[in-house]
């Protein structure tokens, strides 16, 4: 306890001895309705779910900005399922920044990749799923991150101690497997083994080129549902499985003129067979139309997995296509509208997202996602009463 | 990008050795000289008077303002370094509207091929590089394209010297601009140039029907480093939709000591 004492005061006195860049607060409140279009599967789920966030963010910095303190709360209060009411850090983090390298140290998030349809290499930190069923939400994942910064690029070390389980909606939600026992999970590896992972990325922009190159090693952020049966054989759970894998990684970007041509494909080994996955594709962008100040983009991406109907992910042999408008008004409205299908099977997803600025402070954003056509034995099948949209008013300041 | 670099000081040289050329035929001769040397002379001395500051840093503020006289308000922190034969680098930090705080746009600017831009999205910590294609749209849904805030380079454009003319009591030389790379949504500008400070006072941007689109005056010149001067205010104002968007700056710091590490995607995404 006197230790921790200890640490604080210095901790402030350090900070005071820098004093002269003051604290910054920022960050957003949220109100959000998220409402099912069909009936529901099981009698215990909702139609209509309200909902409210806040993320804070508090960031010191010192010697010209070198050096930086930064802190992100998370916490979402849900009126229904009480996995959704949830508290995550989202970042806590020291950062110093040198010449030829950046020691980024605490809990922080990490993107990795360039594709708009799904995000094959990014694998540093958990999916809050719980939080978006679009994946993009992740929950803040401690680690020593060293970056070398030279000619050659910038290499990304990584350990990252504390592993970080899935967060999955509750009985009360939606979108969710069925029968899902997140609380009884079950690891590949314990211990250490379990809860320690390392990373690293090799990350250089040349001409009109982006490219990385990456490779990780630890608990798999995506787990494997695994059935699990009573003595008579019959259905008595699914438990999340994580496998211990070793995933390397290229994620490639061509931009050149109005267009962009985006790559990213994985080898991951230890999740089942080893298996290969890639998402292609490219944007191609109408600028300022009709000299209107208006945008538009063509996307369209190929998602691939090598492992089939037999693997658990959603695309296999998948095309997405989309578009995405930019008003580029006062408000920054915007709206990205896309639609997946598979090659092989009927089964389709739309998507629509739209924000748009109300005022300085205030933002709205519009989600809306569909899927059809998934039969019994898709890996989708699941989705199927799951129809929704989702709507945000926040709060910025 | 060694390639692309040398492609352009050739060209630079290729223009200098004919405008050598020209006076070595012509020197015996009385001195004349056309329209189109005399407006690049005149930019070159405008360019050259600004070369050597190296780096800055200041703090814009934007006041969008529409035909109802609604106002609202965005923040920037622009950095930018000077590079001697390239293009210069720029870091725009959006502070405000908070919703965008965070949001940081890299580029690097060339003079005859595209310039690279990445824009960095805080929410989802994301780096993401954009099509620097897009130069006529606006920027943040201003009345500035985003070729107008771009940093400006000599071989971007081609010269015509009009005539002087006195403005508010200033001596000006009138130049017209054409613009010489693609995409861009003007086919003429026509700069009012301090013939003193050789700083540009007025800037009246015609749009691709050749219409009068867009009038920009500078206000307010401040001098640093004894030698550099920036306006403090630039007003620009839509002639077609009755828009218009001000601009201040303010802590303007030059010679700070950035380096091209401070313009890379690492601080990008320090950005606060």
């Amino acid at each position: 306890m006197t230790q921790i004492a200890r640490i604080c005061i210095g901790t402030l006195l350090l900070l005071n001895s820098y004093a002269l860049y003051a604290l910054e607060l920022s960050g957003y409140l949220g109100i959000e309705s998220l409402g099912f279009l069909q009936n529901p599967l099981f009698p215990q789920q909702h139609s209509h779910y309200l909902s409210a966030a806040i993320q804070p963010q508090l960031v010191h910095e010192w010697e010209n900005g070198k050096q930086s303190l930064t802190f992100v709360p998370f916490f979402r209060l849900s009126q229904h399922d009480n996995r959704r009411t949830h508290f995550d850090i989202r970042e806590l983090t020291w950062l110093k920044a040198a010449d030829t390298w950046e020691l980024r140290t605490g809990i922080r998030k990490v993107f990795w990749g360039m594709a708009e349809s799904q995000h094959l290499v990014d694998i540093i930190n958990q999916t809050d799923l719980v939080e978006n069923f679009d994946m993009e939400d992740k929950l803040g994942q401690p680690m020593i991150n060293l970056a070398l910064i030279r000619d050659w690029g910038t290499l990304d070390l990584f350990l990252l101690p504390g592993f970080r389980e899935r967060t999955f909606a509750g009985s009360e939600g939606h979108l969710n497997f069925p029968m899902l026992n997140q609380g009884a999970a079950r690891f590949e590896k314990q211990g250490i083994e379990k809860h320690l992972a390392y990373a690293f990325r090799w990350s250089k922009a040349i001409a009109e080129w982006d490219m990385g190159l990456s490779y990780f090693y630890g608990t798999n952020r995506t787990p494997t549902i695994v059935p699990e049966f009573d003595p008579l054989g019959n259905l008595k759970q699914t438990v999340p499985f994580y496998e211990n894998i070793h995933q390397t990684g290229l994620d490639v970007q061509y931009t050149k003129g109005n267009w962009q041509w985006k790559l990213e494909t994985i080898v991951r080994a230890g999740q089942g067979k080893t298996f290969v996955a890639g998402t292609g594709g490219l944007e191609y962008s109408f600028y300022n139309i009709f000299e209107s100040g208006f945008d538009i983009g063509l996307l369209t991406e190929y998602l691939y997995d090598s492992r089939g109907r037999n693997g658990q992910t959603f695309f296999q042999d998948d095309i997405m296509t989309g578009l995405r408008f930019g008003f580029n008004d006062e408000q920054s409205t915007e709206i990205l509208a896309s639609i997946t299908f598979d090659r092989t099977s009927n089964t389709k997803f739309y998507n629509v997202e739209a924000s748009r600025r109300l005022g300085e402070s205030l933002k709205l954003t519009l989600e809306a996602r569909f899927s059809s056509g998934a039969d019994k034995n898709d890996f989708a099948f699941f989705l199927r009463q799951d129809d929704h949209i989702r709507a945000e008013l926040s709060y910025h300041f | 990008m060694l390639f692309q670099t040398f492609k352009n000081t050739s060209g630079e040289k290729m223009n200098k050795s004919t405008v050598f050329l020209f006076l070595a035929l012509f020197s015996n001769v009385s001195y004349s000289i056309t329209p189109e040397q005399r407006g690049l002379e005149i930019i070159q001395e405008a360019d050259k008077r600004d070369t050597g500051f190296g780096d800055s840093k200041a703090d814009m503020k934007m006041i969008l303002k529409n035909r109802q006289g609604e106002e609202s308000i965005r923040i920037l922190e622009i950095q930018t370094l000077e590079i001697v034969d390239d293009g210069d680098k720029s870091l725009i930090i959006f502070d405000s509207p908070a919703d965008v705080k965070g949001t940081a746009f890299l580029s690097f600017t060339h003079a005859l091929i595209p310039d690279d831009q990445w824009l960095y999205l805080p929410a989802v910590k994301r780096v993401k590089r954009i099509s620097s294609s897009n130069k006529s749209g606006p920027f943040l849904g201003s009345e500035y394209a985003f070729e107008d805030l771009t940093s400006f380079e000599v071989p971007k454009y081609s010269y015509k010297y009009l005539k002087d003319e006195t403005v508010d009591g200033i001596g000006c030389f009138i130049i017209e601009a054409t613009p010489k790379y693609e995409e861009s949504g003007y086919t003429r500008e026509i700069l009012w140039i301090d013939k003193d400070r050789y700083i540009s006072l007025k800037i009246d941007y015609y749009d691709r029907k050749n219409a009068l689109l867009k009038t920009l005056t500078f206000k307010n010149h401040q001098q640093y480093l004894k030698r550099y001067w920036r306006a403090s205010e630039m007003l620009m104002v839509n002639q077609q939709n009755g828009k218009s968007t001000a601009l201040t700056w303010e802590n303007y710091q030059f010679k700070i000591g950035l380096t091209d590490r401070d313009f890379d995607q690492n601080t990008l995404q320090r950005a606060h």
